[in-house]
């Protein structure tokens, strides 16, 4: 398949954006009740010509039908029938769109405090969220607990959409103010990539397009940023690059990235024997998987997890042909010098940076269920491709997002369980040891989620954070 | 940081992967991991575009090994033709087994009964969550995506079905990172759509890059069709032409392929894959708008489907 896309403007000989070409960027997008999003969303397809007529008519029929004089644009997301009904969104809508300079996922999220674990969902593979601010009311508690949703996962960049600035006549004052009261709690999360943009969804202003009235604003419009911030994916280079214009605050991602490390869960081995697709893969030995994070290159050495066995990468292989060197976000298989017994659930990393595998960590996690999570319940842990059975030891605090100031260390409090929709820090002990590392420093490794033991449902988002908490070692502030 | 301080338009260094290489990727891991945990994995194959991708990337991800299950198609007794001919002719290449639950045996021996409206797409869920309970499948692949309809919109890649097939869309499992959660107690299934971020565009910029064969259906020719309903229908064995339908030739094409008395085709003279692609890229009308009868019942109709365990 292709090999170069680009950020610039990739158009083919019809002028449709070329996707083999272009790159792709997963943004989620959050707000409180009435605040605008549906509108905002509804703004974003219009603006980029995303709405195809026959889905724009059957909004305008339905609007018509329910006595509404304008075109409701959240219908065009709400595709659940109690969605419709109740006029709110329950769940994520993924909606697909594209500009000559970049292909978009956008994950819809529903605003209501009922449904943060959509929320969750949307913004756990989102490279931009979007959080949308009415600016009449400034910073509510909803903008708090997705600015914890965005801290608790680290989504790289965070655009808050001060809305509704037509209803205050295009001031600036409502708008600095509201900066400076995002950028203050932004910081004590320790998001350090959150832009400001003020804007009215219904207008238009500063969406897609520049607005002319806001000659104060000189900054980008939530398209632009969209359009040229990087992705998870565009990995390593991206980051660098980014940081070195000044794009992003230097991360310790983009210092082990750097550096080169890598991580790859073993999803399979493949060994085709009788099932080969031509004789002289019989005894083919492969061990696939979509590279984690960093560059897997021919002859690294490598460290296989939990075992601790080291070998060297022999070959990177797809069914298009070897690669000499495999980016974050490929799907390849890996061939090792020796044998070495690895099976599904195993993880192959570099070695210099080698993760190590342990049998306790502590995490904070985002707790999705309904029934309370209290010391000593046993769950599953699933991470990367691993299932692990596993203990809660303690329950060492619950975030108290109406705490004020500080940080969400110090805004954690005390508490005995986790209720729906808290975010807590636990201690977990694992039946067998795995390679969990910090989600600050890696994005992928450090994510795991909790399962029911018993119907197999997902309980919780977990984002793992350095080993012993309060021996001094916490400079990088994991949430 | 403030906003001024933040104003950057500039370039970033060029992505390593393109829009369709992060698709692919993504699919492929899916698939894997479906795969990874399943006891024993089917993929509905109709030898409609999106089924036959899926099946694609299914030959990527398990390569140098063959694709390592079977494949199912629930057949409505109305299919065109030329599809079963690409059916058969596809499994026989990858040198896979192919199980076909047929919607017609459930109307001979009157477990289901024709609908007055002649269209059977709706009759295909019984049989579909029969062969799933007969064979035992627990993962079952599908070519859905998220973009063809708003309920699927909603639909998770891994989507928890229970003993009656049912999506129950209020009642979602989070979908975390890249992590899926295939889990499930006896007698559920997992439905897997590795398509599930892709365009209709995105598939066929995929089908161009990868060189897929599709049926010939999907590009222009010269076909005998009536019109009902605002679609170009084909006066094929299993649709009630009326005597005020007026039959002529016309140079069609069909954008989705499926149940021959409910699928329409679209006027184009679209018979390249380049061709096609330009025509979707500048279509304003949506792919099941355009084609699917059924969707057109109501405002929920997929949603109700997919509730009672549809696709």
């Amino acid at each position: 398949m292709s090999a170069a896309p680009q950020t610039t403007s990739a158009l083919d000989e019809h002028g449709v954006p070329d996707t083999t070409r272009t790159s792709l960027l997963r943004f989620a997008t959050a707000g409180s009740v009435d605040d605008g999003k549906s509108t905002l969303v509804g703004r974003l397809l219009h603006d980029t010509k995303s709405i195809l007529a026959d889905a724009y008519e059957a909004v305008e029929r339905v609007s018509k039908e329910r006595g509404s004089e304008e075109v409701d644009l959240a219908l065009l997301t709400d595709g659940l029938r109690a969605e419709r009904e109740q006029g709110i969104t329950i769940d994520v809508a993924y909606r697909y769109f594209s500009t000559p300079r970049r292909t978009f996922i956008l994950a819809d999220c529903p605003g209501h405090v009922q449904y943060t674990r959509n929320t969750v969902t949307g913004a756990s593979t989102a490279d931009a969220l979007v959080v949308l601010i009415d600016a009449r009311y400034g910073v509510v508690e909803q903008t708090k607990r997705h600015l914890a949703v965005a801290a608790l996962l680290r989504v790289p960049h965070v655009i808050i959409a001060v809305n509704k600035i037509d209803l205050l006549d295009y001031a600036s004052g409502p708008f600095r103010s509201i900066s400076q009261h995002v950028q203050s709690h932004a910081e004590s999360l320790g998001l350090p990539n959150v832009i400001c943009v003020p804007v009215s969804a219904l207008n238009g202003d500063n969406v897609a397009e520049r607005s002319e009235n806001t000659p104060w604003y000189e900054g980008p419009t939530v398209l632009d940023i969209l359009e040229t911030v990087p992705s998870i994916d565009q990995g390593a280079d991206a980051f660098a690059a980014a940081h070195r214009h000044g794009v992003v605050h230097p991360t310790a991602a983009d210092a082990v990235a750097e550096e080169g490390g890598w991580r790859l869960p073993v999803q399979l081995v493949l060994r085709p024997q009788d099932a080969a697709v031509s004789e002289e893969y019989r005894e083919y030995r492969g061990y696939a998987g979509q590279v984690a994070e960093g560059t897997i290159r021919v002859g690294d050495e490598v460290v296989v997890q939990p075992s601790g066995k080291r070998t060297t990468v022999a070959g990177i292989d797809t069914a298009t042909g070897s690669l000499d060197e495999a980016h974050t976000g490929q799907s390849v298989s890996v061939r090792l010098a020796d044998e070495v017994d690895i099976a599904r659930g195993d993880m192959l990393s570099s070695a210099p940076d080698a993760a190590a595998a342990s049998k306790t960590f502590h995490a904070h996690v985002a707790w999705l269920t309904d029934r309370p999570l209290r010391v000593r319940d046993r769950v599953l842990v699933q991470h990367g491709s691993a299932v692990v059975q596993a203990m809660v030891t303690s329950i060492d605090g619950i975030l108290d997002i109406s705490l004020p100031g500080g940080t969400l260390d110090s805004s954690i409090a005390k508490g005995t369980e986790l209720q729906l929709n808290d975010i807590g820090v636990v201690s977990l002990q694992l039946a067998q040891p795995l390679a969990v590392e910090d989600y600050g420093t890696h994005r992928r490794t450090g994510a795991f989620c909790l399962l029911d033991p018993q119907d197999g449902n997902t309980l919780a988002a977990g984002t793992a954070r350095a080993q012993v908490p309060g021996s001094g070692d916490e400079t990088y502030i994991s949430i | 940081m403030s906003d001024e301080e933040h104003v950057t338009t500039e370039t970033p260094t060029p992505a390593r992967l393109s829009t369709l290489d992060s698709l692919e990727a993504e699919g492929i891991h899916i698939i894997r991991e479906a795969v990874g945990t399943a006891r024993k994995p089917v993929l509905l194959f109709s030898g409609g575009k999106d089924s036959v991708v899926v099946l694609h990337l299914a030959t990527k991800a398990f390569w140098p090994g063959k694709v390592p299950f079977e494949l199912l198609h629930v057949d409505t007794g109305h299919n065109f033709d030329e599809v079963l001919e690409f059916r058969d002719r596809t499994v026989e290449k990858l040198g896979l087994r192919l199980q076909v639950a047929k919607v017609q045996d459930y109307i001979d021996d009157g477990r289901l009964r024709e609908r007055p409206d002649g269209t059977r797409n709706p009759l295909q869920t019984v049989p579909l969550l029969d062969a799933i309970a007969e064979h035992k499948y627990d993962v079952v692949f599908g070519g859905a995506r998220r973009d063809e309809e708003k309920a699927r919109a909603k639909e998770r890649v891994v989507s928890l079905r229970d003993e009656f097939g049912a999506w129950d869309p209020r009642n979602q499992r989070p979908e975390l990172w890249n992590l899926y959660n295939p889990r499930h107690l006896p007698g559920q299934h997992v439905r897997v759509f590795p398509l599930s971020n892709w365009t209709e565009l995105d598939v066929w910029r995929y089908i161009e890059a990868e060189g897929i064969e599709l049926p010939p259906l999907y590009y222009a020719h010269e076909r005998e069709v009536f019109q009902r309903d605002g679609m170009w229908l084909t006066p094929h064995a299993s649709v009630r032409v009326k005597d005020t339908d007026v039959i002529e030739t016309r140079t069609v094409r069909y954008r989705t392929v499926g149940d021959a008395s409910c699928t329409g085709a679209v006027e184009s003279p679209a018979a390249s894959i380049q061709d096609v692609i330009a025509e979707v890229a500048s279509t304003r009308i949506t792919e099941r708008g355009a084609t699917r009868a059924d969707d057109r019942l109501s405002e929920a109709a997929m949603e109700d489907r997919k509730k009672e365990g549809y696709f």
